[in-house]
């Protein structure tokens, strides 16, 4: 038996693999795809530490920006271990070979995202997750940290009694063979990403990002929180949503109408910027970002991807050409529930990255604060873990899960289908774009949900129409829209019961922040087959801004 | 428009054989394409992809025979698509891609000891940005024709990756790193260039595998094959040697 089982390679997963193998622990590390396939890949902007390597910052002034976007919704502890933590980090990535962009004097360059008082972020061209993730990819080779690719996680192995449940392993579907296995282990940690395709078509996202590993928390009996906060990125590529680093308007790039006039600040943190635009295309049609005067060589430089981008995906070069662009989503603030120690409320069983609700982000992630929180708490996590294991409960008979788990896939093998989810899964993310997106009302959002409970219930009429064993992508696909499905009302119960705008969560219907009745964060788990939300304390009492 | 592609399954009877899709749609991305044959058409095709924007590596194909990423190809009519070559097909355009990722490992890929808060100006930073550009797309692995003689090649990929660190400007343990891919590395390379256009990043490997055997000789390494008595036996590539079993001679 393994003593630390990491579920999901991506930004987080690596770094909790490496640092559980550092604290001695055996690990296995587990992903659906390849470690360099994950969405870590894509972040383009950069991330954040008070260096002051271009212009003098603090660890202060870091945690007040990230508190002031966190809307009184984060934990100001762990804020705090984030930024005090963060040039550490860097200085970490630094001695693994991850290649930075420099200054001229020669030390890590840095750049400002919107919503940082400091020029903060440090970037490797434009390709700063790539470099971070390939770097930490090709450390987990030199430490030989054992990987399974290709193994879709299903459910965790839960044992115990109601207030002492403890995880011991997971079961994984192989997509190579088509097998159920289970991989038990002392302790496990989920780092398999956030829930941004839900809004499929309308987010920026990797098309892996389907929540799984906070589904299967939920169907474990762990605590959800947070989940109706989704960042919508004011800039994306107007039809195929791909990304324009927000460095583009840190540069000095501008937001324009259709009429070709500005309309807002462009440096405003993402919540205000998104919603700016989508009242503005409501407006006058279109918004489009311009960089044209920021010249060639710097784009050429600085913004590289971006420009190949919009080349081969809209036919426009942003060096002569206005971009139109739309607001998607982005980034899932909420996640798996965790404690101070990266551990949800089930013994063993932890969480780091964007699958997890660490509490930095609040209702309003910052750019740059993400990969910093995969590498802090991934860390954390990857460290918390093998300590915990080393005194775990030990549980080695037979578990009832892997039998479950195989079952259930031979019955979705034999299952005539009559309803295709394809088409479903693009009404629900157009649905999802247009009822609980940039703009939220309690109408629409209970119009959504009895929408969903349908699905739900047709489920067993979907189902995979491919019935192979070996490399069946079609099922796989099916089983992360059924994470989905459940993850989607989540989601709407929470934006439901808050009845209060707050960052990213904006209602029509109650626009103004509430903090007497909603000052906490949102917490939602199954029962008996129910799924419960409930506005828990406030935990913040500095946050406000 | 009309594209074909090559399936595979080994479930099937016949396990291999080529289907043709008519598509309504103009002016899209092969993988846009896929995708609609996916949601509308059959969904037992197999690919794989995830990013859309040419970063995560997952859609490498050959399109007509050449290496292209599926996110990033406009379509044609009549094209066919085929899985990556020199790795077995799992099923349809899916491949064995563990079996390629295992090179990066054997060619220890790696930053092998950093100098701690070392100063780098952006000069020399820039010198070798290119190399950690790499998404291990497996295009550049997919061109290589050594991999028909030699299956242990490290290939060119692996080998960009060792240059990456072998010049970055931080590294205190180079020797290492070159003692690593002497052997079914840098000199089992033909420099025959094949895996240069095939790159989406515009890395030339060829050129990082010339770099290293340069490196190399500075450290006193030799290419092998010289070393042999110059038998002219480079890998892969014609044979101008004398028959074996026989000598040549003046050596006996
Ligand atoms: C376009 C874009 C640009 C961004 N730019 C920035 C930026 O500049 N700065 C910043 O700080 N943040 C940025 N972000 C956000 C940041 O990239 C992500 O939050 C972060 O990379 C998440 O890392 P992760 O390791 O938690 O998850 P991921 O990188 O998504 O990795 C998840 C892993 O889990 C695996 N997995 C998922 N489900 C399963 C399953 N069922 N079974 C097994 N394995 C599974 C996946 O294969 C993958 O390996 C950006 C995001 C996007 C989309
Ligand atoms: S140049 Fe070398 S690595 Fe590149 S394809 Fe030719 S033989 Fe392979
Ligand atoms: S060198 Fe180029 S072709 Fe080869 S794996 Fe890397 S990105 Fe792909
Ligand atoms: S889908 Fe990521 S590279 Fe093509």
């Amino acid at each position: 038996m393994v003593d630390v089982l990491v579920i999901g390679s991506g930004g987080a997963g690596l770094v909790a693999a490496i640092a559980a193998k550092e604290s001695g622990a055996s690990v296995t590390l587990v992903g659906k795809s390849f470690p360099t396939r994950s969405q870590t890949s894509m972040a383009q902007g950069g991330i954040n530490a008070a260096m002051g390597n271009v212009e003098e910052d603090s660890v202060e002034a870091h945690i007040s920006d990230t508190l002031k976007s966190s809307q009184g919704l984060s934990s100001e502890a762990s804020v705090r271990t984030m930024c005090e933590e963060a040039s550490a980090a860097i200085l970490w990535l630094d001695s693994i070979g991850v290649p930075f962009s420099r200054t001229q004097a020669g030390k890590i360059s840095q750049r400002r995202l919107g919503g940082a008082s400091g020029i903060r972020a440090c970037y490797a061209q434009d390709y700063t997750g790539l470099k971070i993730l390939h770097t930490l990819y090709d450390q987990s080779l030199k430490m030989g940290i054992e990987t399974l690719n290709e193994h879709f996680l299903l459910n965790y192995i839960i044992e115990g009694e109601k207030d002492a449940r403890y995880s011991c392993g997971a079961t994984f579907l192989n997509i190579r063979t088509g097998e159920v296995v289970e991989i038990r282990a002392k302790s496990v940690i989920v780092a398999t990403g956030g829930y941004g395709s839900l809004f499929h078509g309308f987010t920026t996202n990797s098309t892996a990002s389907t929540g799984d590993g906070a589904a299967a928390a939920l169907r474990a009996g762990a605590k959800l929180s947070d989940m109706e906060f989704v960042q919508f990125h004011p800039t994306a590529l107007k039809s195929s949503a791909l990304l324009i680093s927000e460095s583009a308007r840190g540069a000095g790039g501008y937001l324009l109408n259709a009429q070709k006039e500005r309309f807002t600040d462009e440096l405003s943190s993402r919540d205000i910027v998104a919603r700016a635009i989508a009242d503005e295309i409501e407006k006058s049609g279109e918004v489009y970002l311009d960089i044209r005067h920021l010249g060639e060589t710097f784009i050429d430089h600085e913004l590289p991807q971006e420009r190949k981008l919009a080349i081969a995906y809209e036919g426009l070069d942003p060096v002569i050409d206005l971009i139109p662009i739309k607001p998607v989503a982005h980034y899932t603030m909420g996640g798996v529930d965790v404690d101070e120690t990266s551990m949800s409320c089930i013994a063993g069983l932890f969480a780091a990255g964007e699958a997890a609700n660490q509490k930095v982000h609040g209702a309003n992630r910052l750019g740059g604060n993400s990969l910093l929180e995969l590498l802090v708490f991934g860390r954390q996590a990857g460290k918390n873990a093998a300590l915990y294991a080393k005194t775990a409960p030990v549980f080695t008979a037979q578990s009832e899960q892997i039998i479950k788990d195989r079952e259930y896939i031979q019955t979705l093998r034999e299952a005539a289908v009559t309803m295709d989810f394809y088409e479903k899964r693009a009404s629900l993310g157009k649905n999802f774009y247009g009822s609980a997106g940039i703009k939220r009302n309690e109408k629409r959002l209970e119009e959504l949900l009895k929408s969903v409970q349908q699905l739900q219930e047709e489920l067993p009429l979907m189902g995979a129409q491919d019935k192979s064993l070996v490399y069946n992508t079609n099922l796989v696909e099916f089983l992360e829209f059924t994470n989905m499905i459940e993850l989607s009302q989540c989601l709407l119960l929470g934006a439901i019961s808050r009845k209060e705008s707050r960052g990213a969560h904006y209602r029509e219907d109650a626009p103004a922040r509430n903090d007497e009745a909603y000052g906490g964060h949102t917490l939602c788990w199954k029962e008996g087959g129910e799924l419960h939300v409930e506005l828990g304390e406030k935990t913040n009492e500095k946050g406000k801004g | 428009m009309k594209i074909s592609i090559k399936r595979y399954s080994s479930e099937n009877e016949p396990s291999a054989q080529s289907a043709e899709y008519r598509l309504e749609l103009e002016n899209i991305t092969l993988l846009e394409a896929l995708n609609a044959i996916k949601t509308k058409i059959d969904p037992s095709l197999s690919f794989t992809a995830g990013c859309r924007s040419g970063v995560c590596g997952s859609c490498a194909v050959r399109v007509n025979g050449t290496e292209e990423l599926a996110c990033g190809y406009k379509l044609s009519d009549g094209d066919l698509i085929e899985p990556l070559g020199n790795l077995p097909v799992l099923r349809d355009l899916v491949v064995d891609t563990q079996k390629m990722l295992k090179f990066n490992a054997l060619a220890r890929a790696w930053s092998s000891s950093n100098s701690e808060n070392q100063l780098l100006l952006p000069e020399q930073v820039e010198s070798n940005e290119l190399q950690s550009d790499c998404i291990l797309c497996g295009a550049c692995y997919s061109a290589c024709p050594v991999y028909a003689v030699n299956e242990e090649f490290l290939g060119p990929f692996a080998l960009t990756r060792v240059w990456r660190y072998v010049s970055d400007g931080r590294e205190q343990d180079v020797r290492e790193k070159i003692e690593a891919v002497q052997s079914q590395g840098i000199w089992d390379c033909t420099l025959c260039n094949l895996c240069v256009p095939v790159c989406p990043q515009g890395i030339a490997p060829k050129q990082d595998i010339s770099m290293l055997r340069g490196k190399s000789g500075v450290m006193g390494f030799m290419d092998p094959n010289f070393a042999a008595g110059m038998s002219f036996s480079f890998g892969g590539g014609p044979d101008f040697g004398s028959p074996s079993g026989l000598k040549s001679p003046g050596t006996s």
